[in-house]
């Protein structure tokens, strides 16, 4: 097929990062320049007997006082609503489609309330993107993605794909997750959650932290946005080997990745820096440390930013795409919080201190349960 | 500038699977009728019939027990896996319930001891990853959570992967479990027409949803 003629180019038009760390994805950036972080540790009996490590909202003062919202819906609001405030988009418009990802949703509603007919509509993930859509006048139906680890580029790859078709103009692409017992319990019965500060790419890396929060990128295919940054390509394999554990060799991921970059048009020459998932989990980064030598960026700098949000799920590919456009814009990649030496099966270029680069284009990667991957490439 | 209905792939659907209300049907034909009031019986029931062997079915739960299910009844005898290389053969499946009927039992079990068992399909997708081990398909997939069955947007997502030539095959379709409720209908979606040569479409999907 003949790109020049075919493929719609993607503008990144507006975004929002609402996390512990800050309720813009400026506030954001700035807080991460000055190397903090939003995990600490907690003692919370009401979700978990053992104190543990996360970056949790310490106010909920994004909560608006409309009560008929839950707090996954109001995060989601609060993003939203930020984002929209930096741009011109018109939402009431069919050529506008809202798309929401996340892995758990409303789950926390199990643990507080009932279970009966009402509760099965109120906890649908469907259910909470439309109150949403309807709350800002979105007139399409959203969509809505939930696909594990993997959701939040999912839905940029997803947005990208519907806005090259031609069936929409702008996509407005929003992400978020909270953390209840639900998802903590769970994640302590994998025996997946470090008892400390996580260690991305680190040789003695001993598991991840949770963390919530909530991102949101609106894209469009209008060419008064011409010059903007731009979601150029992305891809998705299945490991097709376990369930709850990543591919054995990285090759599938090697493959999303390569594919990511042939559908941006762009080498493993012109990836300037590598986002990657780094969830600091002993198989995840080694995993992950293969598929980028397989995909030829071993030597492409490289960071995880869950040092210092935690893995916020549903919203990490969100945030964290977010968070390295804002680096691929100030030309400054952020160092991977929690690192220090890399191990025999992370032989790869994780940045630990601030990097000053003119950088071009970059490659987001995430992986998850279900033996899923995807890999974005963002650039000028 | 080229035209690209010119480029546009033709696609067929060359299978299709309903499980639903007790009974099996592949290609318009009822293969098998149960006898069990509930999900798990029945399930059981459809892998005992169609003579399966496959220890990691038991371990599943019920939502990627009917997409397993409905995958290898689905593919049995109509699908060519030497056609294809593992990655260009993905998968695209939505439902209203997400995970709900195993997040259920897995909030039953943390006020004893959680399961990490039930824990891991806390998560929609798994489905999908049960469906890749058994038949090693590494291509793209995507898990969406609608009210209905979404026909015009599965048509507009598994339309892209096949006519970029991101995938040669694909299965699509719904997947839904919550308790006593459950529905599964697949289609297998190929460019050579096959013996039914049905065209893809969101229309031949939705008469083969809504009749079972």
């Amino acid at each position: 097929m003949n790109r020049d003629n075919e493929i719609r180019d993607v503008f990144v038009v507006a975004d929002n990062v609402l996390s512990p760390l800050g309720k813009t994805t400026a506030d954001n950036f700035s807080r991460l320049k000055e190397n903090q972080s939003a995990v600490k540790a907690h003692h919370n009996p009401e979700i978990s007997q053992q104190p543990f490590f996360a970056a949790l909202f310490d106010n909920n003062d994004f909560l608006q006082a409309d009560q008929k919202y839950t707090r996954f819906e109001q995060l989601l609001i609060a993003s939203v609503e930020n984002t929209l405030q930096n741009c011109a988009i018109n939402i009431a418009d069919k050529k506008t489609v809202l798309i929401v990802s996340s892995t758990k949703g409303n789950i926390s509603l199990l643990e507080t309330e009932p279970y009966n007919i009402d509760l099965k509509k109120r906890i649908s993930l469907p259910h909470s993107a439309q109150l949403i859509a309807d709350h800002f006048g979105f007139l399409n139906q959203p969509v809505v993605i939930s696909n594990a680890c993997i959701s939040g580029v999912l839905a940029i790859i997803t947005g990208m794909r519907l806005l090259r078709t031609g069936q929409y103009e702008n996509a407005v692409i929003a992400g978020a997750d909270v953390i209840t017992k639900f998802i903590l319990s769970g994640f302590q019965s994998f025996q997946a959650l470090s008892p400390q500060l996580c260690k991305p790419f680190d040789q003695s890396r001993d598991g991840l932290n949770l963390g919530e929060g909530a991102g949101t990128i609106i894209l469009s295919t209008n060419e008064k946005y011409h010059g903007n940054i731009k979601v150029k390509g992305g891809s998705v394999s299945n490991d097709a080997n376990h369930i709850s554990g990543p591919s054995r060799t990285g090759n599938e991921l090697a493959h999303a990745i390569k594919q990511a970059m042939q559908d941006a048009d762009v080498s493993s020459e012109n990836i300037d820096f590598i986002s990657a998932h780094g969830t600091a989990t002993v198989f995840n980064d080694e995993m992950e440390a293969n598929a980028i030598v397989i995909a030829g960026l071993k030597s492409t700098p490289l960071n995880s930013l869950k040092g210092y949000y935690g893995h916020t799920l549903g919203a990490a590919g969100l945030i964290e795409s977010i968070i390295s456009l804002k680096s691929l814009q100030e030309g400054l990649v952020l160092p991977t919080a929690g690192f220090e030496q890399a191990g025999p099966g992370t032989a790869v270029n994780v940045v630990a201190e601030q990097l000053n680069i003119k950088a071009n284009n970059f490659v987001k990667t995430a992986s998850g349960f279900g033996g899923c991957n995807a890999a974005v490439v963002i650039g000028r | 500038m080229i035209n690209i209905k010119t480029l546009l792939s033709k696609k067929y659907i060359t299978s299709s699977c309903t499980i639903s209300k007790d009974i099996v049907g592949k290609n318009g034909s009822n293969l098998f009728e149960g006898h069990d009031a509930d999900t798990s019986a029945f399930l059981l029931s459809v892998y005992q019939h169609f003579k399966l062997s496959y220890p990691k079915f038991y371990k599943m739960d019920n939502l990627s027990k009917l997409g397993w299910l409905a995958s290898e009844i689905l593919l049995k005898d109509d699908f060519k896996p030497h056609l294809y290389q593992p990655a260009q053969v993905g998968i695209v499946l939505a439902n209203a319930n997400s995970s709900l009927d195993d997040d259920i039992k897995y909030y039953a079990s943390v006020g004893d001891v959680p399961s990490p068992s039930l824990f891991v399909y806390t998560l929609p997708n798994i489905m999908i990853g049960e469906i890749c081990i058994r038949n090693n398909f590494k291509g793209e997939h995507a898990l969406f959570v609608q009210e209905k069955f979404d026909t015009d947007f599965i048509e507009t997502q598994v339309n892209y992967l096949l006519d970029n030539n991101l995938l040669e095959a694909c299965i699509c379709g719904w997947v839904d479990v919550l308790e006593h409720d459950y529905k599964a209908v697949l289609f297998l979606v190929e460019k050579e027409k096959g013996e039914r040569a049905l065209p893809f479409s969101k229309n031949n999907m939705n008469s083969i949803f809504i009749n079972n």
